[in-house]
């Protein structure tokens, strides 16, 4: 199973590398999104996904998914929905000053220059 | 004399805070005169060394500085040092005086020069006392500091900020390169101390670095020295004041270089390199700077480039007496004196030419002009000033009886010796050192002449003379009066200064060959007999140089086949421009100012050096037997994903992309559900649902999905680099989860969640329990993220001051 997370992974990857390449900000945006989802899987994977049962004590219960990935995984959600919320308010102002989403016209001016 | 004369270095710098306030406080008394006492009370006091010196007596004294790496200031004091003090601060003194009835009292910002002249002093001093490497470096650069300040005094004028950033640039680079050859050579000699690296220097010998450590010191004297190429500074320097132009660019600061390379001698000797690069150098310094001296039209550009032609002459017998540590028995006398002669000039130099800097001042300051064009004539006007000029001009131009002729005899003896010299091809070449030595020595001849004839002699112009010219006060002739008076004297008794001065610094350069100043038995004589090859060769620099100085008008248009744009200035000022317009030329080119570009150079760094270092390390391994089996909802999910990840790629318009993004959030929730993380896939499910909302919410103001042109070039290249990070980061997933090197630490937490945490759910006591530092802060994200969104909404700053604009 980890041989097929580790494509699942790098398709995520790939899109979102791609997405933040382009020149469209909402697409960055989406990139970013992409790229955690990236990043979550690969830390749940790296655990290892041969437990058979959720870590929550139970009777007669031995075989436990790893639990510290997931502590650490879950950490990285809240985290990246900060940022992630942050971002698209920040592009909603953006494209309110600046009438614009094109990263290209995002230069600065050549006055500072 | 155990009294710390270490100390004494720093007498001019702390000397250098009061005069501002006496600047301020005293208005009717010329600050020069408080500064006079500083530079004469040295003098007086380092004379006292020179009797102790001259039997043979060393003297050290220490000034802890940095004790734990082995930095300090410690003086010594030799033959070499006590010489060189003993110049700068008697020429100090004699500069100081000379400065007083020249810088006008009210005009001038006396407190600023004085300041940067006793700054000086304190640095010129530590270099020549230093026995630390790193302190001689701490000197070093303040002399390229101080003397940056001093050719910068007249701050208004253009060409006075061009001379002192010039100087600055090129002094200081040629300061850097001297301290990584220091630094190496304390590496090679495992001392800071320059005596124990001379005692050391057998280990040094053949060491990995010894070769580049001579370049590199090299680089330092050379520039400083004003050697070729790195002589175009001088010239430039000009602009400074010229009690300035005398005290540094003649008699002090630019034999720093100098005294490095005589200092250094003994542990560089015996190398061959060395020699050809001292005396190569300087000989060809020595013709470039009397050949194109003739050319100036400024008198002190003359003095510049006669400054640098002799300095060429200084150290190309400083690299010949090198020569003396490779040779033995009978044919050694003959080598030992090029050492001899370098401290002979290197003295008479200093004597002469600031007396000459001197006389081109008053000749300006009296008929406001230095241009050689609009001068003559002014022998009966100033008479004195000429007698001056005249001395030193003869003694530059090595006439009898002045002192330059005894140092220029003794000259060409050691370049003719160079012809015995039977190692490092000198045998082959030798015949060309004698050679360039006696053409440089027509030029100077000619230069020396053209210098003081055409200044005082011939017709007089004084229609063209900006003041109407008269003789300088008597304050003014003084300082050059006293040097022109030593010039003669040194004439009449040279065995005695080269007993008294002579002997000893060439005792301190030449450790290993002399161990007494009296075991120096080298006797000048003015009169070498009819048949010497030297006093042929004179004949011959007298009858040439005549020749040519009375045709001078004819050829002297030879110089203009040279084109402006072939000359070292035009090559230094063109590496400057290089230097600015390429540098911005190459930062406009790699700094687009696009998101885009400098994500591709992130991307590309990554997968480079990842996958490089996965392939190379050969880290890369794939362990199918690791791998958990396959799980056929897993399967499934991962098909869903996929779809959506497509479907966001391929989106033509927002909301599909937006759902899309959520579609891909749940399937994530999904294989969280699958890998028995339930926290996990709550959160994500919550958390996905929210974000979407929020796009949503923003949706309505958001743009429309536009590709904003991206041609297919471009996309081809987004997706390979696209393509690469995502192989990396599977071939980084699949490795790392093959190799698992220790356990993981999970266990314990499994083991104690209940006995030492009293929970049930691991994962939330983790959270809140063993690492809840991490749930802290995670916390304080998002309150600042919340704060962020709730500023970013309500502030609007930029167009409240726009609308104040507008108003």
């Amino acid at each position: 199973m980890e041989f097929i997370m580790a494509i699942v992974i790098g398709i995520l990857f790939m899109a979102a590398v791609y997405l933040i390449l382009s020149r469209s900000l909402l697409r960055i945006i989406l990139g970013t999104g992409l790229l955690s989802h990236g990043a979550h899987l690969l830390l749940l994977t790296m655990g290892g996904l041969d437990g058979t049962s959720p870590p929550v004590l139970a009777e007669g219960v031995t075989d436990y998914a790893d639990p510290l990935p997931q502590a650490l995984i879950l950490t990285a959600i809240v985290i990246s929905f900060g940022v992630t919320a942050f971002m698209i308010v920040l592009f909603f102002r953006t494209y309110g000053e600046l009438k614009t989403d094109n990263m290209n016209l995002m230069k600065g001016n050549d006055e500072h220059d | 004399m155990s009294l710390e004369f270490v100390w004494f270095i720093f007498l001019p710098i702390l000397a250098a805070i009061i005069v501002p306030f006496l600047f301020r406080a005293i208005k009717n008394i010329h600050t020069g005169w408080f500064v006079l006492i500083v530079p004469v009370v040295l003098f007086i006091y380092y004379a006292r060394f020179v009797k102790g010196i001259l039997n043979g007596e060393v003297h050290i004294s220490e000034l802890p500085w940095i004790p734990s790496l082995d930095i300090s200031f410690t003086a010594y004091m030799d033959g070499l040092s006590i010489l060189f003090s003993l110049l700068i601060t008697g020429i100090g003194a004699l500069v100081v005086l000379y400065s007083i009835f020249y810088l006008d009292k009210q005009r001038e910002k006396l407190n600023n020069f004085y300041v940067y002249l006793l700054m000086f002093m304190t640095a010129m001093l530590g270099i020549v006392q230093s026995d630390n490497t790193i302190s001689l470096y701490l000197f070093w650069e303040l002399t390229s500091i101080s003397s940056f300040l001093l050719i910068g005094y007249w701050f208004t004028r253009d060409r006075s900020r061009f001379g002192a950033l010039k100087s600055m640039m090129i002094t200081v680079f040629g300061g850097l390169m001297m301290l990584g050859g220091l630094v190496l050579l304390s590496i090679m000699g495992d001392s800071y101390s320059i005596r124990e690296l001379i005692a050391n220097s057998s280990s040094i010998v053949g060491h990995d670095y010894f070769t580049l450590a001579i370049v590199l010191i090299l680089l330092g004297a050379f520039t400083k020295s004003a050697q070729f190429p790195f002589y175009i500074w001088l010239p430039d320097a000009m602009e400074a004041p010229t009690p300035v132009s005398a005290y540094l660019h003649s008699a002090t600061m630019v034999k720093a270089g100098l005294y490095l390379v005589a200092r250094f001698t003994p542990v560089f000797a015996t190398s061959e390199l060395w020699i050809w690069l001292v005396t190569g150098i300087g000989l060809l310094t020595l013709f470039w700077g009397s050949f194109f001296a003739v050319k100036q039209t400024d008198l002190k550009a003359i003095l510049a480039f006669s400054t640098v032609s002799q300095l060429g002459l200084i150290m190309s017998l400083l690299g010949a007496s090198a020569v003396a540590y490779h040779v033995t028995g009978e044919q050694a006398a003959i080598f030992k004196v090029a050492a001899f002669a370098a401290i002979f000039h290197l003295i008479n130099h200093a004597m002469f030419k600031g007396s000459l800097f001197m006389v081109a001042g008053i000749v300006d300051h009296e008929t406001g002009t230095r241009d050689i064009r609009k001068l003559g004539g002014l022998m009966s006007i100033m008479p004195v000033s000429f007698t001056v000029a005249f001395i030193g001009s003869m003694s530059m131009a090595g006439l009898p009886p002045f002192g330059g002729f005894l140092s220029k005899e003794l000259f060409l003896t050691s370049m003719l010796s160079l012809r015995e010299f039977n190692l490092f091809n000198f045998d082959t070449w030798g015949i060309v050192f004698p050679v360039i030595a006696w053409i440089a020595s027509i030029f100077t001849f000619v230069y020396s002449f053209y210098f003081v004839f055409k200044t005082f002699t011939g017709k007089r112009k004084d229609h063209e003379l900006p003041k109407k010219p008269h003789e300088a006060p008597l304050g003014m002739l003084l300082s050059p009066i006293i040097l022109a008076i030593t010039v003669v004297v040194i004439f009449f008794i040279p065995n005695m200064v080269g007993k008294a001065f002579v002997n000893p610094a060439v005792v301190a350069m030449q450790t290993g060959i002399y161990t007494h100043p009296g075991d120096v038995g080298i006797q000048v004589s003015a009169w070498h007999g009819w048949l010497a090859p030297e006093f042929l060769m004179t004949l011959g620099v007298i009858a040439v140089g005549a020749l040519l100085f009375l045709t001078m008008a004819r050829w002297q248009k030879l110089y203009d086949i040279q084109p402006q744009y072939l000359t070292l200035n035009t090559l230094y000022d063109s590496l400057m421009i290089f230097g600015e317009t390429g540098m911005n030329r190459l930062s406009r080119f790699y700094m687009t100012g696009l998101i885009r570009t400098y994500f591709i150079y992130m991307f590309t760094f990554i997968v480079t050096i990842t996958t490089g270092a996965l392939f190379i390390q050969d880290a890369f391994a794939v362990d199918m037997n690791s791998f958990s089996p396959v799980n056929a909802y897993g399967l499934m999910t991962a098909i869903i994903l996929i779809i959506a990840i497509c479907m966001v790629l391929f989106a033509k318009t927002r909301l599909t992309a937006i759902i899309a993004l959520g579609g891909v959030g749940y399937s994530v929730a999904l294989f969280f559900v699958i890998f028995k993380a339930p926290d996990l896939a709550l959160t994500q499910l919550v958390i996905e649902t929210v974000s979407v909302a929020l796009f949503l919410l923003a949706f309505r103001y958001l743009p429309s999905l536009k590709s904003h042109g991206e041609t297919k070039k471009i996309r081809v290249g987004n997706l390979l680099i696209a393509a690469a990070v995502g192989v990396t980061m599977t071939l980084i997933a699949l490795s790392a989860h093959s190799q698992k090197l220790i356990p993981s630490i999970s266990q314990y937490y499994k083991d104690t969640v209940f006995t030492e945490a009293a929970g049930g759910n691991i994962v939330n006591v983790i959270l809140v329990d063993y690492r809840g530092f991490d749930t802290l802060f995670e916390i304080a994200v998002l309150g600042i993220a919340a704060i962020g969104v709730y500023s970013m909404i309500k502030l609007r700053l930029s167009r409240k001051e726009k609308s104040d604009e507008s108003e």
